[in-house]
Order: structure tokens, then sequence, then C-alpha cells
């Protein structure tokens, strides 16, 4: 219907002084926008398919193109926006639930960018990491509190399991269906030679990963897919996924076409069919039946596992935090409503969570006043974009950080938030072959390598700067923040003064 | 208006020294006080202390508490705090002698002490746990009284000043110490309170510090947690508090504290051989949080020793003088020198690594 017709968001603009019609940008084009008009002998382009990806405009060889954001327009209104208009119209269209992918792209605000970073001089001299030894290994996992010896009086080691990382950084759960087997080759590669950990995301572990087991984490969410006992006994380490920042409160849907033979045998489910993760844990109802998953799981793997509980950052989630860390939980892993997803319902994507810097500060000072802090480790993601980010986050308390959308845009991700519809032109959230194999893992796991040691040489050089040359003295230490046009509240929520004071 | 220490955290840098006996032999203040007036320029006049140790020897078995007090009324408080959970059998003015330079003095008081035996049963703690809770209420909750000192036949002098001052004025010279540890503050931005001076003391444990640490937040928010109330926020302070945990309630030893809290680099761990490869990745695991980073050269002060530390990377400068059975810790050279000019060696001991010195069998029998 006529009402339904909705103005493209994009436009594809040509320049036809330097096209060549190679035809280049008709074969990247996986939403199928370009074509050759024979008739006229140039290339068209329908825009209404465009998700604004960029492969075209990347991969014409004479720069002939680019995507501009439409100019055309509803009559403006601040209240009813092009976009709340239009949302309104495909709902009468459909009668579906919007869909959506990646984080909560809307204008709230981004606390990392009201925090500045301290320096020192004069009394306390900042240090050269170009000159001397700055660390920023990290140890994930319960630490004892007390001391044992034995009959010579020497220390037993009595530490539970623990996660070392070489870097700060670990590689968040994106299940191999929600992104192809390349981006998941790119992700362990990268994370065995970085020193550090990536996560198999909820789809289980391809036959073929095995072998990055020591840098793997394996995941168990609610649908339980690919979850056995070799699965356990894989990884480093297991996560229990009770939350996903991106959609807090809701399970996941891997779509039928996207369960191939390889990912059918993966997640063990028939080839064709929906993979459907319920909302909760339908054996955890309480807190107590989380602690009985926890020790199921240490059970299966000798208690020679650290076991992590990833929860999505709600109103109460120092409470919830508090609760997991008591329930035997080695990391609590905490992701903001900025994550990134896969697919999600756009109302949930866009309004249910908190953002992760005030969630990580509450939890931190929440297991503090607990005493418990050091009973377990914490780790944030959703979304941590770079590596001032990061050195806020740890400033603020957090162990160690999680990145998966800054990772993806290592592999070629543009954000163009179209993951659901499986036709990602950079062969990262696709399941198509030709798609799959426009990334090529050798060069993927080098671009995450480059990314994560850029970052892991800011954050020497930032925290030289502050005079600390050890990740463990940075941790939790709000005095090397400063809030730049906070309030009062957000000041006290996030335990730090504000510039000038 | 100036905002005073504990209302905001104030960076120092500083000049320290001490003197140990391994036998045991006691020497009056006069000597400690020439080794820190030489290095008087590393001081700003805006504090100064001195610990010593074995100066009690008559009231050896009780806590001898050195109290500032503001007001009569907080005076009055800290008292009938003190009666209703200890049996005092001595109380008095600490001895001053008025000095040009040294003003706007608290009342500074003394007590001898020891817990009551029943209020002691009945809160099933030790003895050391019962006192040094005390100390921390008292000086987290009852505002204008500020226990300073709380050790056994040790004391804390402090003031507001250059330390040569603050000796003459307290009347060093009749105090008798195997072990004395003192300290010239220079503190950047302070209105000077006395209670801020350097040795910062728990129990029988002391601190006096050279440096600023850039761990200090991470540190106090860890040690917090334990019980402990860092109401100065001062580096010194949180020092006092980790030591005390690690060694007092958790039964590290010296050189294991020291692995604490300026442990090696990794790069050093991976370079020694297996077995305390794995000790010291344990200790720095374990205890990450109590890992202090940036400048400082500490004496910690306790009850037959006395341990010297350097940040890992050297930041502070830091000699060590040995003289027959006496051990010389300075600052600088010139310090040692002054009081002791011919010594059997002297050396500058490296980033990390404690000196450790104890009373020996002729100190100790």
């Amino acid at each position: 219907m006529a009402i339904d017709f909705l103005y493209p968001q994009y436009e594809v603009v040509r320049n036809y002084d330097r096209c060549i019609a190679c035809r280049a940008c008709e074969r990247q084009c996986a939403n199928e926008v370009h074509f050759y008009d024979p008739e006229f002998q140039k290339m068209m382009a329908d825009e209404s398919k465009c998700v604004a990806c960029h492969r075209c405009v990347s991969l014409c060889p004479t720069r002939a193109l680019k995507i501009v954001k439409t100019d055309h327009t509803f009559k403006a209104n601040a209240n009813w926006t092009g976009k709340a208009i239009s949302e309104v119209y495909r709902q009468a269209g459909t009668g579906g639930v919007l869909l959506s992918s990646m984080g909560n792209p809307e204008p709230y605000p981004i606390y990392w960018d009201k925090m500045l970073i301290n320096a020192s001089q004069v009394t306390n001299p900042s240090i050269d990491p170009l000159r001397e030894p700055m660390e920023t290994r990290t140890f994930l996992g319960k630490k004892p509190g007390k001391v044992e010896r034995d009959r010579d009086g020497r220390l037993v080691p009595n530490l539970s399991p623990q996660l070392e990382l070489n870097v700060p950084v670990m590689f968040s759960a994106m299940s191999y269906g929600s992104i192809s087997y390349n981006a998941h080759a790119s992700l362990a590669r990268a994370a065995c030679a970085l020193g550090t950990y990536y996560n198999t995301g909820e789809g289980g572990l391809h036959q073929d990963f095995y072998q990055y087991g020591p840098h793997t984490i394996v995941q168990v969410a609610s649908g339980r897919f690919g979850v056995h006992k070799e699965y356990l006994e894989a990884g480093a380490a297991i996560e229990i996924k009770m939350g996903q920042g991106a959609k807090p409160g809701i399970g996941g849907h891997l779509p039928g076409h996207k369960v191939g033979p390889d990912i059918s045998r993966t997640r063990m489910i028939p080839e064709g069919t929906d993979a459907i993760s319920p909302a909760p844990h339908h054996d955890i109802y309480s807190i107590e039946d989380l602690r009985q998953l926890v020790f199921s799981l240490k059970e299966a793997t000798a208690y020679k596992k650290p076991v992590m509980v990833k929860i999505a950052a709600v109103h109460n989630v120092a409470a919830i935090a508090s609760g997991v860390a008591r329930s035997g939980a080695d990391i609590i892993c905490i992701d903001g409503y900025r994550g990134g997803t896969g697919a999600a319902p756009t109302r949930i994507r866009d309004n249910v969570g908190i953002p992760i810097e005030l969630a990580l500060a509450a939890v931190d000072q929440r297991l503090r006043d607990e005493g418990i802090r050091d009973q377990v480790s914490v780790v944030v993601g959703g979304s941590i974009r770079n590596s001032a980010d990061l050195l806020k986050a740890i400033a603020l308390g957090a162990d160690a950080c999680y990145i998966a959308t800054a990772a993806l845009l290592a592999l070629g991700c543009h954000l163009c938030r179209s993951c659901q519809t499986g036709k990602c032109n950079w062969g990262i959230a696709t399941q198509r072959p030709e798609l799959v194999k426009r990334l090529n893992p050798e060069i993927g796991a080098q671009r995450l390598i480059n990314l994560v040691t850029a970052w892991d040489h800011e954050l020497k050089e930032m925290m030289g700067g502050m005079g600390i040359n050890s990740i463990e003295a940075l941790r939790g230490n709000r005095l090397m923040l400063r809030g730049i046009g906070l309030t009062q509240k957000e000041l006290d929520i996030l335990g730090i003064k504000h510039a000038g004071e | 208006m100036l905002q005073k220490e504990g209302q905001i955290r104030i960076p120092a840098g500083c000049a320290i020294s001490g003197i140990f006996h391994r036998d045991g032999a006691r020497e009056n203040g006069a000597r400690i006080i020439e080794s820190i007036r030489t290095m008087h320029d590393r001081s700003n006049g805006l504090g100064g202390g001195f610990a010593g140790y074995g100066i009690y020897p008559e009231y050896a078995d009780y806590y001898a508490f050195h109290v500032f007090y503001d007001t009569q009324a907080a005076k009055d408080a800290c008292e009938q705090a003190l009666e209703r959970h200890f049996d005092i059998v001595d109380l008095s003015r600490i001895p001053t002698r008025r000095h040009p330079r040294i003003t706007d003095e608290p009342m500074i008081w003394r007590y001898f002490a020891t817990p009551l035996q029943t209020k002691l049963a009945s809160s099933q703690l030790d003895e050391r746990e019962f006192v040094s809770r005390f100390v921390i209420r008292i000086n987290h909750t009852l505002e204008g009284a500020y226990i300073f000192s709380s050790g056994k036949n040790m004391g804390v002098f402090k003031a507001n000043g250059f330390p040569e001052d603050v000796g003459e004025y307290y009347m060093l010279e009749n105090y008798e110490a195997y072990s004395w540890t003192c300290h010239g503050r220079y503190p950047t931005n302070t209105p000077g309170w006395w209670g801020g001076a350097h040795p910062f003391a728990l129990l029988d444990t002391s601190v006096v510090h050279n440096g600023e640490i850039s761990s200090y937040d991470a540190n106090r928010r860890f040690i917090e947690m334990f019980g402990y109330s860092c109401d100065l926020l001062t580096d010194t302070e949180v020092i006092t508090y980790i030591v005390d945990y690690l060694g007092r309630k958790l039964g590290l030893t010296y050189p294991e504290i020291a692995n604490v809290i300026a442990a090696p680099f990794w790069s050093t761990i991976e370079k020694q051989p297996p077995e305390e490869r794995e000790r010291l990745t344990y200790l720095r695991n374990a205890f990450a949080s109590l890992l202090v980073t940036g400048p400082f050269s500490i004496l910690v002060g306790f009850t037959g020793g006395l341990m010297a530390l350097n940040d890992r990377l050297k930041l502070r400068s830091m000699v060590v003088g040995e003289k027959d059975d006496t051990v010389y810790i300075a600052s600088e050279e010139c310090a040692v020198r002054v009081i002791a000019p011919a010594l059997d060696r002297i050396w500058t001991p490296r980033g990390g690594e404690p000196v450790i010195v104890r009373l020996n069998e002729r100190g100790n029998p």
C-alpha cells in the first residue's frame, strides 16, 4: 500500500565520470542494490535495499561510489521524528516486532566520554614505558583471602583455578551461527597469539576449533546448544550466560535458514530448525538454582576451570552481582546496554538496561561494601570502544574488559546493523559460503592482534603517565578519574570527583 | 578554607632515617635528631616525627596510647571509651618543652593500658585485634581525638614542624630505644595537621615513608574491605594497614610482605627457578590489589625489627650503613655519615629488595 512506502534512508551516489561499469559493486552486494542496465549501458542502484555497509564503496576500483544519508524528510517534528513515524508504518503494515542488530545506537549519555584521566608530575614521576617495564598481565578468578603453609612453613598454593591474560582484554561471546566460521577462526587464532581468550557464545564449539581450547571460554546458555562433556572440558573456562546487555530479559533466536549442516552438528540440532534460546534458563528460577548450575559445571570439570556468570546491566545489577559472587562463580561478566547482538527486538535493545559505566561502578562498590570483591573477578563489556574506555573501566574497578563490536570492526564490520538478515557483505554475520570466504582468517586474526596490541600500547602509555607500572595498581583506582559535566548524583554513583576537585 | 588531612588527599615528598641496634643496646634520641637535621632541606616544616622501640620497659606489657586532643570534650569522650574497654594503669601529659617553631599544639596525652579481660573475652577477638579495632573506631568516629600510637613498649612522637624541632619539643633525649625511625615531611599543600605527620602507626607497626604512591586508591579501596578506615587519606596510613593486614591478620613474613607490596616484575619472576617462580607468582596474584606502585622508600618498625623497602623501580633514594651491630638507614648518605662517619659497609638496596634487620641473640635473650 502506498502508505507503507518509506523513502530509502540512504542513497547511493555514483560518479558516472569515474564509473567504468566493471560491475564489482554488483558482485559484492549480497543485498542486490547494484545492477547493470544494458539498455543505457550503465550501472544503476536500488537504494531501498542498501544497508550502508560500504562494501561496494570500499571495493570500487575508481572510487566512484559513496553512500549518503537521504535528505528526504517528513515535516520536521521534534516528537514525531522520521524514525518514529516510519516505525509505525512498518508495524501497521506487518504486525511484527521490530528487529535490530548490534548495540543501542540512541543518544543516551556515554559516561566514558565524561571521565578524564590523571597524570603525574612533580611530586610523583611519570614512567616511560619504552624504558621501564609496564605490566598489563592480569589474572582472573577468586583470590584465597588467606594463606596456608605446609609443615616446613612453605606457602601452599591455595588459589582457585585462574585465567591468565597477557592483556586485560578478551573477545566477548558471539556464537557460531550468529557469526561465521571464518570470524570464529580469526577470533580464536588472535586470542592464542595475544595470550587472551575468545568466547564461543551459545552455539557450541566447532570441531575444528578444539585445538584453540586453552584460549577458549565455552558458554552455556539457556538453549544449552552444543553443550556436552568434551565441550566443557575443551575450554579454559566456562561461562554461564544469564543475560545479554543488548536484550536483557529475553532469549535468542537463530532462524532455521542459518542452520546448515555445520551449525546443525555444532549446535546438536536438526538442520533447518530454528534455534531458540529461552528467556530464562528453565533450571534457574532463583539464585540458589544458579549456584547448583555453577557447581554442576565445576563437578563436571573436576574443579579445574573457573566458572564465569554473565549478566546484563539492569537496574538492580549490584544486588544481582552480589548474589552471583556468593553463588560460587569465579568471575562475573557484566554486559552494558550498548552491547551488541546479532538480532534483538528494537524496543528492548533501545530501552532496557543501563550504562555499563554506572553498573560497573555500582557492582564494584557493592562487592567492596560487602567485603567480597576479592572472591570474584569482574569483567565488563558493552561497549568498550578504545583503550581510554578500557583504562577508565579498570580504574572504576574492572579486572578486564570484553570487546566484541570493536573486534568485529577490526574484521571489517561497518556497523550497518543488519546482521539479522544474514547477508553480511563482509563475511562476518552470515553463513553463506560465498560471503564467508570474503573474510580471510589469517588477515582477520592479524587485524585483531594489531588492534589489541595497539590498545595495550596506549594503555601502557597512559598508565606510565599516571606513574602506575602495573595494571593491578590501576584497578579500582578511582582517584585517577575525574568527572566532567556530571551531576553530583552521577559522580556519587561513579564514585569519582569532579574535574577541579 | 583549606581542608585538612582526611578531607583531601595531599601528596608529599620527604626524608627518612632510622637507627637499629641488633644487640638491643639502647640510645636516646639525640643522634636520630642529628641525622634528620642534616636533611633539613628535604622537609618544609609541615610535619616531622619519630618512633622509638624499647622506650617503655617499665610498662612493656601495656599498650601505650599516645593521643592528640583538639578539645576537652574529645578528651573526656575518649577517656570514657578507654575506661570502658581498658584497665588504665598510668596516664599523663606527654612531656614537652616550649619551642619557638612548634605552635598550635593540641593536648597530647599518654595512657598505659591493657584490655579489660571481661570485654576481651566477650568480644571473642584476640587481644591485638581488639586493640586495633578500638583505635580505628576512635580515630574514625571521635571528632577531635586521634590515637597516633598504640603499641607495646614503643611510641610515636610527631608534630607540625621541622623534624629536628619536633625531636627537641618532645625531649627525645629522655627516651632510650634500640630502634629509632624518623621522618621529615614535605607536603605539597597542607595547613599542617599534627595527625598527618609521620610515623603512622597501628599497634607496634609504624611506618615512615618518603614518596607518593600512585596505587593509593586501589590499595585503599581494597584494604577498607577488612575493617580498616583510611581517615587520613595519606599513603603512609594505607601502607601501615597493608603491612598490618598481611603480617598480623594473614601471617605473611616480612620478606613475603615485601614480595607483595613491591612485587618483582613478571620478567624477573620468569627468570627464577621453578619453586621460587611459583611462590612469587602466587603472592603477586593472590594479593594483587596490595601491590604498591609509584615512588616510595619506607621504614617499617616493629617489635624486635625494622624493614626498609624501596619501590620496585627505586624512584626514591635510600642507603643502608652498618657499623658493628648497628644499622643505619636514611634517604641520603649524609644523614648516616653525620652520626656514624666510619662504617663497616654502606650500600644502596635495589628497588623492591627488602632490608630486614632484627634483634640478635644478645638483643633478644
